[in-house]
């Protein structure tokens, strides 16, 4: 018994006309839906930003160009004038210098420890989890608690350091009397915080790192310093840039520690460890002057904006790319 | 990462454009709602104004409808920036409280704050009632305390250096000009060679309190680099009060460290200042107060009860800060904050008059208070601008102090630094 298929003996003469393509309304939901959800749900992120991240931004540019009045909420258009009177403040240039130091003397030794610190506890040590958590306790600790641990240690006449230096029959050193030593001092407190967050990044990365380049590098004779630089550090390069980068960010937004450096907050009676961010603040909350305040925003803005793209472009240079070698 | 000093930082420069946001997003905790002609009021104050529960229970029995929530601010730099954000928007409290220091700055906007009825005013110290008093002589804040400055000294320290220790001795010592006052000081640094005052920036402040016109007059025109006398301050300062002063500013915490342990003979000392010395020094015996003070009277410090006019209760919060601020009030909270009573007829009450502090060889201080309150007969004219000033030069007197710069160029930079403004 075949009876089931059988082949048409001759094509059919004629197809049917197509009948005419009604899409249902569930249909073209769900079309809607494949093409239109993605963007409702990163929506809100994005509604958020517009309105605590892109609203001000765009106000405070409105604002630098005005003579602004807080309590009246109202201003004066003066055009540019805010931006010659920053760029014409001598306190300026002092507050740059001193981000650039601050932020060199604390990026720089950071990254380096990081970098070691990660790669030590990349190794075979026992109890692991112990010491990764354990490099990441002064991250938890509030930046002001770390702020006045250490203005405590730094104290002049009754500081720490300089009690264990006299005592070691030593010159007490000014930490906030010279420019340089007020930076080392809150460079340090910088590194305290940020170090232990940037090895555990690091150490992610290194993780990641497929374990047969070591061993066909130990087997090729290659020694632990010839590993490190020809297989870890290349390996690194998109974390590395990564961190510098946020680091370049933080760095000249640098606020919390010079705030609590002393009992005023307001950088120094010789500006010696005035920062943009310190500066700015004193311009906007201690001088009610947002105008002003307004404009040194946008400045930092382009500033952190072009030491980002060099940051990119070093970097990139610095650390070879795997594939170029 | 570096989230915490990524949001500081954006917060410092979003906060410059978003005021009209966090206005909205601060509401107070305490929204007044009328139900029945009930009423709940609320007052800010900060640190410690003396207003306890105890206080406010007592206006709340006398008046049941009203219902008065108390918030307070840990700082008076905290009030600072929530007054200036909110002012003229919505979100203060019926009665704020505002510090001398930054007073000048709220007087600009003195149209928004609400006019004290007739019947307070003359209540309280001319010098105290003028600072308040717009240039349309309206006046506009409840003067609540002062801050009359004393000497307070280590009797065991002057003993040591052969100065008389016993407070009337000591007055009549100290009594004179500043150059006397520096003589004495020379002398102690002679016999002991340890610095005499705490530093160098309160003998300044002490100065400056004592001309008539310091940085900007009346008028609004400024005079600070040209004014003879800010100039002769700064001089007298730094040739006198530097080299026997232990420290460039106060509130340093070596400043505060070195309060125990008898780094220096003697401070300046306002009311107010008793209490951070016996905090700072339980241990020490021998600290007392001299009714006296160089170059005539001095205050230092002391606040306001201010009414913003766009309030929900103008009428029933000027009613409270006007009971808050009457002289019997005053002297409460004197009693339970050291807050000494800016109000003339509060000097009859024998709760202040017999006042003794035990920590200061039970000095009489509140008779001290009464009798500095007096003394002082110049009220330093405060522009607007006066902090920024002031703390610039500060700044000059530290410099010179940290021997960052010489007396000549650090004058210059302070005048470079101020023509800025």
């Amino acid at each position: 018994m075949t009876a089931t298929a059988t082949r048409p003996t001759a094509p059919p003469t004629s197809r049917p006309p197509r009948a005419p393509r009604v899409i249902s309304f569930s249909q073209r939901l769900s079309r809607w839906d494949l093409k239109v959800s993605p963007y409702l749900y990163i929506s809100p992120f994005f509604i958020m930003f517009a309105i605590v991240g892109l609203f001000p931004i765009a106000f405070t540019a409105v604002i630098s160009f005005m003579d602004w009045d807080l309590v009246r909420n109202s201003g004066e258009f003066i055009g540019f004038d805010q931006y010659v009177w920053i760029l014409g403040q001598a306190h300026f240039w002092t507050a740059l210098r001193n981000t650039f130091s601050i932020f060199l003397l604390s990026s720089v030794p950071q990254l380096i420890a990081a970098v070691f610190i990660a790669a030590m506890l990349d190794r075979n040590i026992r109890a692991k989890t112990f010491w990764r958590m354990g490099v990441l306790v002064p991250f938890v600790m509030a930046p002001v608690a770390v702020a006045l641990i250490f203005s405590n240690m730094f104290g002049d006449n009754h500081g720490l350091v300089n009690n264990v230096i006299t005592n070691l029959g030593m010159e007490p050193i000014p930490w906030h009397k010279d420019p340089f030593w007020s930076h080392i001092a809150i460079a340090t407190m910088v590194n305290f915080r940020w170090t232990g967050y940037n090895t555990l990044i690091l150490l992610a990365a290194m993780q990641a790192i497929p374990r047969d380049y070591y061993e066909a590098a130990t087997v090729d004779g290659a020694g632990p310093f010839r590993q490190f630089f020809s297989i870890t550090l290349p390996s690194l390069k998109p974390t590395l840039i990564f961190v510098i980068i946020t680091a370049t960010i933080g760095g000249l937004q640098i606020f919390d520690e010079p705030r609590m450096y002393d009992q005023f907050g307001r950088g120094g009676a010789g500006q010696q460890w005035l920062t943009i961010t310190l500066y700015l603040y004193d311009i906007g909350w201690g001088q009610w002057n947002f105008g002003r305040a307004a404009a040194l925003a946008w400045i930092l803005f382009l500033i952190i904006l072009l030491i980002g793209l060099i940051n990119l472009l070093v970097t990139r240079r610095l650390v070879r790319d795997e594939g170029r070698r | 990462m570096k989230l915490s000093r990524r949001t500081t930082a954006i917060a410092a420069v979003a906060g410059a454009a978003s005021i009209a946001l966090l206005a909205s997003g601060c509401a107070p905790s305490a929204d007044a709602e009328d139900d029945g002609g009930n009423v709940e009021l609320s007052i800010a104050t900060f640190n410690d104004f003396g207003y306890t529960d105890e206080l406010l229970q007592e206006y709340m029995d006398e008046n049941p409808n009203v219902t008065i929530v108390h918030n307070r601010a840990a700082t008076s730099n905290d009030a600072r920036a929530n007054y200036f954000q909110k002012l003229g928007k919505e979100g203060l409290a019926d009665i704020e409280a505002v510090e001398v220091d930054w007073f000048t700055e709220a007087m600009q906007y003195s149209d928004l704050l609400a006019e004290v009825p007739d019947s307070a005013k003359g209540r309280w110290l001319d010098w105290k009632e003028a600072a308040a008093t717009d240039a349309d002589d309206r006046l506009v804040g409840f003067g609540t305390d002062i801050g009359p400055q004393g000497v307070c000294y280590r009797s065991d320290l002057f003993a040591a250096a052969g100065l008389p220790t016993d407070r009337a001795d000591v007055a009549a010592l100290l009594d004179g000009d500043w150059t006397n006052f520096f003589d004495v000081a020379d002398q102690y640094k002679a016999a002991t060679g340890k610095p005499f005052i705490d530093s160098a920036n309160s003998v300044l402040q002490g100065i400056v309190n004592q001309l008539e016109t310091a940085y900007e007059e009346p008028d609004g025109t400024i005079v600070a680099t040209e004014n003879a006398d800010i100039e002769d301050a700064y001089n007298t300062v730094v040739e006198r009060a530097v080299p026997i002063s232990a420290y460039a500013g106060q509130w340093s915490d070596d400043w505060f460290a070195s309060m125990a342990n008898g780094e220096f003979a003697a401070m300046l000392c306002p009311g107010w200042m008793h209490g951070v010395i016996s905090g700072n020094a339980p241990e020490v015996t021998g600290w007392d107060i001299a009714d006296v003070f160089p170059g005539g009277g001095g205050n230092w410090g002391g606040s306001y009860l201010t009414v913003p006019a766009n309030g929900k209760h103008v009428e029933e919060a000027l009613k409270l800060a006007d009971w808050l601020t009457a002289p019997e009030q005053q002297v409460k909270a004197f009693a339970n904050a050291g807050t000494f009573p800016s109000q003339s007829e509060a000097y009859e009450d024998e709760d202040l008059t017999g006042f003794t502090n035990e920590y200061f060889n039970n000095a009489p201080t509140g008779e001290i208070g009464i009798a500095r309150a007096e003394a002082v007969t110049v009220a330093t004219f405060k522009g607007p601008k006066f902090f920024q000033f002031h703390d610039a030069l500060q700044n000059a007197v530290t410099r010179v102090f940290d021997g960052v710069e010489d007396q000549q160029t650090s004058w210059n930079t302070w005048v470079t630094e101020v023509s800025a403004f």
